[in-house]
This record gives C-alpha cells, structure tokens and sequence, in this order.
C-alpha cells in the first residue's frame, strides 16, 4: 500500500540528499587554493552524473537487487527492469520502488564525492572518474547490500546502520586513507601554507550539508513516522553539540575559537549521529555530538603531527566519526526510543555493541583493502597524480581550462 | 626634488593623511604592499596545522616634495604614523630627476 505521507517525504528527503552533493563541493572547494577551486567542486559535482547512470543501471541492482550469498544483489534489476511504482515487498513498503530507488542513487552519489577530500589538489580528472566508478561497484555497492540489502550477510548477523554510518562514512574514511598512502602528500606538503582560499564558502558549504542531512538521516526512516522524527532531532542535536565541543577543544587549546572548526565539529557531530540517528534519544545524541567533537578534533590534530596529506580530513572526520557513530550506537541505542530498534550498552545489553564491532572491522578492512587495490592498478597504469608543473599550475587551469577568479 | 617612500601599518593611513594635509601636502600615491622585517610574520591555525604567515600587509605611501620640505614630512611621518611597537615601518628618502605633469606639460617645482 503507498502512503502519500511516507512518498511525499522521502521525495524531499531525496532532493535535500542530492543537495548535499554541492554543498560538500563548497564546503571542500573553500579549503583549497584559489587555483584548485573549480577542479575540487568538479570532483564532487560530476559524481551527480557518472554514479546515477551507474546506479540506475548496476548499482541499485547489485546493492538491493534478489541476494545471492549474503554477498551481492544479482543483477537482474538491469536497467531498474522491473523497479516501478508498486512498493518493493522487502524494502520502504509504503513508497513507490522507483523512489526508495532514487532516494538511496543521493547516498551512493556522495559517498565518492566524500573521498576526493583526502586527494584534493593533486589529481588527475580522468583516472579520477575511472576510480570514481570502479570504487562504487566494487566497494559501495557491495557493503550497501550487506547491511541494507535484503538477504546481506552483516545486516542478517544483526549489525545495524540507521543512515550510512558504515555504509557511506567509513567506507570513504578507508578509501581516503588508502588514497593519501597510494597518492603521498601534495608538492610543498609540510614547507608551503596550503591556506584555505575562501572560509565563507566553506561555511555555505557546511549549511547546505546540515540542511541537506536531515533528509539524509530523517529520510532513512524510509516513512514520515515517529522513527523520522527521532533521527531528525538526534542529528540536530549531534550537529549542534559537535560544532560546540570542537570550538572549546580549539578555544583551550589554541586559544581561539574558529570558524573552520566550529564548521569541522558540525560536520563531525553529524557524522558521527548518522548510523544511530533513529535509534537513540535527545540526551544520547547529545553525548554523541560531544564525544565526535573532542575525538574527532584529536583525530584531526594527530593527522598533522604524523604528516599524512589527507588534505581535508575525510579519515579524521568521516572516518573516524563513522566509525565512533557505529560503535556509539551499540551504546546508546534504547527500544524505549525505537522500539523495532535495539538496547545498547546503558540500556543493559552488550551484544549490539560486539555485533557493531565486527560490522566495522570488516567493512574497514574491505574497503580499506579494495580502495587500496583499485587506487595503485590505477596509477601504475593510467597514472593518478598530475605532472609536477601541473600541480603548481592548479586543476582549474589543467584540468579544467577555466580560473574560478578572474 | 627628492621623493619620500613611507612604508606604514595599514590602519595609520588616515592619521598620516591627515597630518600630511595639515602640512601643506597636496598629493600623494599609496599602494597595498606586503612584507617583513624585524616583526616578522605571523602564525595562522586551520585544523590544528600552524602556518606561519611570513608577509604582514603594509601600506606604501609615495610623495614628491622640495628638498627643503623633506625634513618636515619626514617628522611629520615619523609623528603621525608611530604607535612605538615593533612593525611601524620605514622611510625612505630618494633623489628626483625630474617630474611633468602630463595634463599641461609643467615641469618639476610647478608640477609637483
């Protein structure tokens, strides 16, 4: 039966999920150099195009389509042949398939675009998008369909991922660590300033995100039910108390509070939500805010004293928040909040907490493992990084034959 | 002739202006320059990563006065643009052949 409630909001939800996508492109594009601006937003931009003909054709298919194994949805969904109004029986019962189908083509768009943080201002456009496409079908798709997809090996062990903690977040927190390993520092990386050129833009972006989340997370619900309104206001709260702890970290401890972190911390606290947004209540997602923002901001600082160039903190913020977000869900979770949920840690049990933990670990490793892989085939073959001239040139110019300013 | 070059804390600028105007001086050229000296740069912090900022912004002031002028400007620089913590600049004083003005073809004592 199609609810017109439930199709109406999970169709705003998709568009508030699409919007996130440029929103992210902003919020990157601030962070770099003025002559990497336009090259960093494409990077995420083009994801809107290249991962929706993946997904339409393949994708929705291998992560959601009739389970073979645990392991992947075959393909008989081609082309979504046979993906139509009438409600799918496994998956969003009350909305047309074709819009459970689009919502999720928003989640499997962002996902690349998170990565290109970690490489930002050193890559090539072309083996870019080769990656790009060869990552979401062999990394996203698969773990989509072991936590989310009927019949998923993970998902059938109990682990739980209420809006992509897992399957969004920590699987590009471990393509971008195997990206920054494969791909090694930007030129200068530790001599030069590789100032952020435009931090209001990175503040445009950082709204966008925050609005676009809440379709994101209230959206995963997949109804306009009491479920929707639990992850809505825990992601608000996780937001907000995120943004507040990083500022006073940086406040005490560089003695200014600034606007990149108060955006970083934002970012973090609503990462870290993500896969416990509909399980967990006002107070919990509070702590959880507080505790992505202090963890995370350690995250952040380490990164620079062990001198990786992950340029803009895609390990330290979605990675790690992903993963404490998973982990935090097997403490805070409470049927007295969700009752189809499950009880955490506080709540008495600590099973969830164990089934969260090995949920993690493998899909750390797999993607860890498989971005790996993909990234050096691709570089010793087409060649990732741009040549050393180019790189001072700038991707807008290389890359792109355009100059953001003018 | 000689043309003075003051190199000034950017936020001086109306002070130096305005004691300069008060000194009879008619004209001058100002540009948006950066550099260091003994006050060094300055640190900013994004993320936790230190950059240490080496150019700090200053302001150039160009003015072209009768030799005989040259040590009341520079006096009324050195007043107007002193707050007496490190960073306040310097001047320079350098020799001028010649100097037209290009709207009349006026030369040097008249054209400045």
């Amino acid at each position: 039966m199609v609810s017109a409630a439930d199709t109406a909001f999970i169709l705003a939800a998709a568009g508030l999920v699409l919007l996130m996508t440029p929103g992210l492109a902003l919020f990157y594009a601030g962070m770099v150099r003025s002559k990497n601006v336009l090259g960093t937003i494409m990077q995420s931009l083009i994801m809107i195009s290249i991962i929706s003909i993946e997904w339409v054709y393949i994708g929705y298919s291998m992560s959601f389509g009739p389970d073979i194994g645990g392991i992947i949805g075959d393909l008989s969904w081609f082309a979504l042949k046979g993906v139509t109004y009438e409600p799918s029986s496994e998956y969003a019962t009350t909305i047309p398939q074709t819009v459970f189908m689009i919502y999720q083509c928003m989640f499997a768009i962002i996902t690349p675009a998170l990565i290109t943080g970690a490489f930002a201002e050193r890559i090539r456009f072309a083996p870019f998008v080769v990656f790009s496409v060869v990552w979401a079908i062999l990394v996203y798709n698969p773990v989509c369909h072991w936590i989310w997809g009927s019949g998923g090996w993970l998902g059938s062990m109990g682990v739980l991922d209420f809006a992509g903690g897992l399957v969004v977040h920590v699987t590009c927190g471990a393509a971008a660590l195997a990206a920054v390993l494969v791909i090694g520092p930007r030129k200068g990386f530790g001599r030069e300033n590789f100032l952020p050129h435009s931090l209001p833009m990175t503040m445009i972006g950082t709204g966008l995100l925050w609005f676009g989340w809440f379709g994101f997370n209230g959206g995963s619900a997949l109804a306009a039910d009491n479920v929707a309104a639990t992850a809505f206001v825990a992601t608000h709260l996780a937001g907000m108390s995120g943004m507040a702890m990083w500022t006073i970290m940086e406040w005490l401890k560089i003695g200014k509070p600034t606007t990149l972190g108060a955006a970083s911390g934002a970012i973090a606290g609503l990462a870290t939500i993500t896969p416990a947004a509909g399980f967990v209540g006002p107070n919990s997602a509070i702590m959880i805010g507080l505790i992505a923002g202090v963890i995370c901001y350690l995250a952040v600082n380490a990164k620079s004293r062990l001198g990786y160039d992950d340029s803009l903190d895609v390990v330290g913020i979605h990675g790690i928040g992903g993963a404490m977000g998973t982990l935090l869900l097997g403490v805070f979770a409470s049927k007295a909040v969700n009752p189809n949920g499950v009880d955490g840690l506080l709540a008495g049990s600590a099973s969830q907490l164990g089934s969260q933990a090995i949920g993690l670990l493998v899909v750390t490793v797999y993607a860890f493992v498989v971005s790996w892989i993909i990234l050096k085939v691709i570089h010793l073959t087409m060649g990732l990084r741009l040549t050393e001239e180019n790189e001072i040139r700038g991707l807008d110019f290389t890359e792109h034959s355009e100059a953001a300013y003018s | 002739m000689k043309k003075i070059e003051a190199i000034i804390k950017p936020f001086k600028l109306d002070d130096v202006k305005e004691a300069l105007n008060g000194i009879g001086i008619k004209g001058m050229t100002i540009s948006e320059v950066k550099g260091y000296g003994r006050q060094k740069g300055h640190t900013e912090i994004y993320r936790g990563a230190e950059y240490v900022i080496d150019f700090q912004p200053k302001l150039k002031i160009e003015i072209i006065v009768q030799a005989d002028q040259v040590d009341t400007v520079v006096d009324t620089l050195v007043e107007s643009a002193k707050t007496g913590k490190i960073g306040d600049g310097k001047i320079f004083v350098l020799p001028v052949e010649s100097v037209v003005r290009v709207r009349t073809g006026e030369k040097d004592k008249e054209a400045i």
